[in-house]
């Protein structure tokens, strides 16, 4: 009941404390988010994604240098004219190596992301929506497959399952995530599944499976993609950490993650610390952009993060 | 309430089954053989069957778990190959270099994040808190080893002031033992004030329009003493879910962190283990820290219900 | 850690009863909110005193206006988008020229707010003994023991039955009617001389409300206080206030001593709301006389009276002059053209109803009007169809 008819997309700017108190409505106002449309920040992070994975996918036709050629005559070069990031201790030419190297990151962090969001969702809206037996056993598999640190999992399952491929790495990925996305999907679904429209679907006589797609699915959906999209950053970050610590794919193949391994050998900081330095930026902006879409995407659909 | 706490104890107990049911298929299921690697030269195929029958290898899978776990129970986790130490001796050794390093990093995380999250969510979208968005945003956005290698680049090989490698145990004095633990320590701790920052302020943000704040504000409350003792507990439990969850992500940082800082914890231990097929300590130290791993979970579980009466339920 | 507060100002509060001047003197009140839709006007020229010991009943419809303005008075609102002007003197000291910090200094010790929702005004994870001892310790300084007792019998006093053990409940272990008493319990810890409460009954059951009341009625009483008693229900007030305001469109379009409101009334919203009350005396299925149309939209009101769209005595003049203030009788302020029981209104009523304003007829209000309003619009007849009976 607005007491002095303001409504809550009124108040734009709330500037210091004592603002924040006295409000005439007595619901809480969302803080500081614009309200409608995703707004230039996301829009802006996705077209660089974008950039970036086009850039990847068509790595093989553009007009770059080949990733393992070795240049001996252009060792260690800084950005020039024929190699615009530049070249590493073995003259490889930095700019192809890191798009090409990007191609794994993406591989990796989309695929196992996606897959782990179609199995890792399927389960969590059954469980959510269902309850019952179903649920609690769902739930402790979760928290089982959750309980191993997925570093040390795939640390060992690597050891010995040689040699290290991309469909390898990304089932494992996508192993480690989907129980995290089971629970979230899970956590929003029994959020969703005890209101109202979805009893009534229920009382009008529709079938589970109705209810699952046509209720709960558009609901769950932004926040669900809003944490995907985080796990794509983590699997970014975590196949980064495995090549830097050599064990993602095996070299030559270039990994962001290896380039920064080896910028950090053999004295290469000093060296030359570009071989360092670019993937670390190009790691950087991309996981910003995908901080920020996953941010917007979550503000704009009202999840809230600790809510598991 | 006790019948809560019970209700996950035994929830507790059976995900440790599973943990080890799973630690034991782990290092079993995979090709690999641990036998080439002891015998070295030496590999015929009866020496090869000998050892077979000596290590219990040659037993069905379910009769070598049953052999372990009930080993396990007695505290005896196997033999090292490698270096002929006990399992339990080895992860005694390794395993508190993790924990203290997770210690410290999260002591510095809270300690930094909480301040500036009150501040900043006084006054939201001034100054202050339009800079300390960005920046941890920045922070969040940079992976735990390449904030390593830069703190290694700045801090160790230019300025000199921390050993860039290496640990020193408690036992040579807590000096020395903060000195090798602080960068490492600052590492994790970057991407972890991050989160926290965030999370505090968005739900402190969100407290902060409650009527019980205006309520506090009529009681004529000063404003230091209402964030403090109205307002940072209702909001602190999205900061405790978030800490609970990057739990496991704590752990996998603390382990590149270590092996770049080569400080001999379970990262650095597991990975020459694994290299050397030295199964038994593969499967112990699996066991040991996934079962802590829950344990740290269920602990933060039950904190949860102590600081938030509303929550009772299973 | 509870430190006592440094006082930074001392204000100096007489004791009630030795006030020459009314305990509350609120003249000209203006609070209005920039937003994205234009200026909204929550409060347009408030003007009215309080004396101790006395009630004062201010009754509204949603969106009048009334919560701003109990947060007005007390200046709790936020500085951000805000226009706020007028005087406010509270014993003796103009609170509107107080610094923030004497302001937090009046605030629970001088006055204080019970507010409408027990469940969110009350923090959730703080048990009832630090909210009601922490004004007690902090404010008055006491400590902890005899914060304590003193906190014991602050709620029987409010007729909380084992207050020992409800000390140790939180919030939500409570029933609503336990919440409420505990809220003022809460209010009134520090002993104000004013209390301004905010729709304390609305969502209680009928049965507490009236025990709730008859509380806040006790109690003050007891302790000499001032009261400002907001609700939308006359039927809360018709009792208990000593003097009734009553808001519409963010003005007060009629006040006087209850007696005289309801026995003499002018401005005909008020009239409206009086009539819109069911009586037990009503045959069953007696239409309610509801107030047709919908309240104004404070931030776009139309030139003229505010209640001029929904009036049964509107005329051309009121939509294009704002009526002024006027007396009818001691202590009795109205705000209209065609008032009540004057020849001017009936004249105005007649012509109405005999021009068909809608307004008018409903407040007539007879089954025949019924029926003639129903069947004044005839159904258009759908395309491609015959139409389909029942619809009107």
């Amino acid at each position: 009941m607005p007491d002095a008819g303001i409504a809550a997309d009124d108040v734009e700017r709330i500037e210091d404390f004592e603002s924040l108190q006295g409000m005439t409505q007595p619901e809480p106002v969302r803080a500081v988010e614009a309200r409608s449309g995703l707004g230039v920040v996301f829009w802006v992070s996705f077209a660089w994604v974008a950039v970036m994975v086009l850039l990847a996918v068509l790595a093989s036709v553009l007009p770059i240098k080949n990733p393992n050629f070795q240049d001996y005559t252009a060792v260690n070069i800084g950005p020039s004219v024929h190699h615009l990031l530049g070249t590493d201790e073995l003259g490889r030419d930095l700019l192809s190596r890191i798009i090409y190297g990007s191609r794994v990151s993406f591989v990796i962090g989309f695929a196992s992301v996606g897959l782990a969001l179609v199995v890792g969702g399927a389960f969590g809206l059954l469980a959510g929506y269902t309850g019952g037996w179903i649920d609690s056993v769902l739930n402790a598999g979760s928290l089982v497959v959750l309980a191993f640190p997925a570093l040390l999992a795939i640390l060992v399952i690597e050891a010995f399952w040689k040699p290290t491929t991309l469909l390898k790495l990304t089932l494992m990925f996508a192993v480690a995530g989907a129980p995290s996305l089971f629970r979230v999907i899970r956590a929003t679904t029994l959020s969703f599944a005890n209101r109202e429209f979805v009893v009534a679907a229920r009382t009008m006589g529709a079938t589970t499976w109705r209810i699952l797609v046509r209720e709960l699915l558009p609901n769950v959906v932004p926040a669900a993609v809003s944490f995907a999209l985080i796990g794509v950053a983590v699997a970014i970050i975590l196949e980064g950490s495995l090549a830097f610590l050599g064990l993602s794919i095996t070299l030559p193949t270039a990994s962001l993650g290896n380039i920064i391994n080896e910028g950090v050998q053999n004295n290469n900081l000093s060296l030359n610390p570009f071989i360092a330095l670019w993937p670390s930026i190009y790691i950087f902006l991309l996981l910003v952009a995908l901080n920020l879409m996953a941010d917007r995407l979550r503000s704009r659909f009202d999840v809230r993060a600790g809510n598991l | 309430m006790a019948r809560y706490i019970g209700g996950r104890v035994i929830q507790l107990v059976v995900i440790c089954f599973f943990i080890s049911i799973v630690a034991f298929l782990l290092v079993h299921l995979l090709p690999g053989d641990p036998t080439y690697t002891i015998l070295g030269p030496n590999d015929t195929a009866q020496a090869r069957a000998e050892l077979l029958r000596q290590l219990g290898l040659d037993k069905s899978l379910p009769a070598q778990y049953w052999t372990w776990i009930g080993n396990v129970f007695h505290g005896n986790l196997g033999i090292s190959f490698l270096t002929h130490q006990t399992v339990s001796n080895a992860v005694g050794e390794a395993f508190p270099i993790d924990l203290e390093l997770i210690i410290v990093s999260q002591a510095m995380a809270f300690i930094v994040a909480i301040p500036l999250a009150l501040v900043a969510a006084l006054r939201p979208n001034r100054l202050f808190d339009r800079i300390a968005t960005t920046s941890t945003y920045a922070l969040l956005a940079v992976p735990t080893f390449v904030v390593a290698v830069i703190l290694v680049l700045v801090v160790a090989v230019k300025i000199h002031i921390f050993p860039a490698t290496g640990y020193n145990p408690l036992s040579q004095g807590i000096g020395p033992n903060l000195k090798s633990v602080l960068l490492p320590s600052i590492s994790l701790a970057v991407g972890s004030v991050a989160i926290y920052y965030r999370l505090l302020r968005a739900d402190m943000i969100a407290t902060l329009q409650e009527d019980f704040i205006t309520m506090a504000r009529a009681k004529g409350l000063s404003t230091p003493y209402i964030l403090l003792r109205h307002a940072l507990r209702p909001s602190s439990f999205a900061l405790l879910a978030g800490a609970g969850l990057s739990i496991g992500s704590l752990f996998t940082g603390a382990f590149v962190v270590e092996i770049l800082f080569q400080l001999p914890g379970i990262g650095f231990q597991i990975i020459q283990a694994i290299n050397a097929r030295d199964y038994l300590v593969v499967q112990g130290m699996a066991l040991v820290v996934a079962i802590a791993y829950v344990v740290i979970n269920f602990g933060v579980d039950i904190l949860f219900t102590f600081l938030d009466p509303r929550v009772r339920r299973a | 850690m509870i430190r006592k507060q440094r006082r930074t100002s001392h204000l100096a509060f007489p004791d009630a009863a030795e006030l020459k001047e009314p305990l509350l003197d609120v003249q000209d009140l203006y609070t209005a909110f920039h937003t994205a839709r234009g200026l909204v006007r929550a409060n347009d020229g408030i003007s009215f005193t309080l004396d101790r010991g006395r009630t004062l009943g201010i009754v509204g419809e949603s969106g009048s206006g009334k919560t701003v303005l109990t947060r007005s008075i007390m200046g709790l609102l936020p500085n951000i988008n805000l226009e706020r002007s007028g005087s406010v003197r509270f014993a003796g000291h103009e609170l509107m020229s107080l610094t923030p910090d004497q302001l937090r200094d009046v605030w629970g010790t001088q006055m204080a707010v019970i507010f409408q929702d027990p469940m969110t005004a009350l923090n959730p994870v703080v048990r009832v003994d630090r909210q009601l001892t922490e004004s007690l310790r902090i404010r008055l300084g006491l400590d902890r023991g005899a914060a304590h007792e003193t906190a014991v019998t602050l709620l029987t006093s409010v007729g909380i039955p084992a207050p020992e053990q409800r000390m140790r409940n939180y919030p939500h272990e409570l029933s609503g009617g336990m919440r409420q008493r505990v809220m003022i319990a809460i209010a009134l810890a520090c002993g104000p001389k004013l209390v301004l409460a905010d729709e304390p009954t609305t969502g209680l059951d009928v049965t507490l409300q009236a025990q709730i009341l008859d509380l806040l009625a006790t109690l003050q009483r007891e302790r000499s206080m001032g009261m400002i008693l907001v609700t939308h229900d006359l039927g809360v007030v018709a009792n208990r206030a000593d003097d009734i305001a009553v808001m519409y469109a963010g003005r007060i379009v009629e006040q006087a001593p209850t007696k005289e409101l309801f026995s003499h009334t002018r401005m005909p919203y008020t009239e409206a709301l009086l009539r819109s009350i069911p009586r037990l005396t009503d045959a069953s299925h007696t239409r309610l006389r509801a107030i047709p149309g919908r309240p104004p939209d404070l931030a776009a009101l139309p030139p003229g009276c505010p209640f001029a769209p929904r009036c049964p005595y509107v005329q051309d003049r009121c939509r294009a002059e704002e009526p002024p203030s006027r007396t009818a009788g001691a202590g009795h302020l109205f705000s209209c053209w065609f008032p009540v029981g004057s020849t001017e209104g009936d004249g105005a009523l007649a012509r109405n109803v005999a021009a068909g304003v809608p307004a008018a007829i409903a407040f007539t209000g007879t089954a025949a009007a019924a029926a003639v309003t129903t069947t004044a619009a005839p159904a258009p007849v759908p395309p491609g169809g015959a139409p389909t009976g029942g619809d009107a």
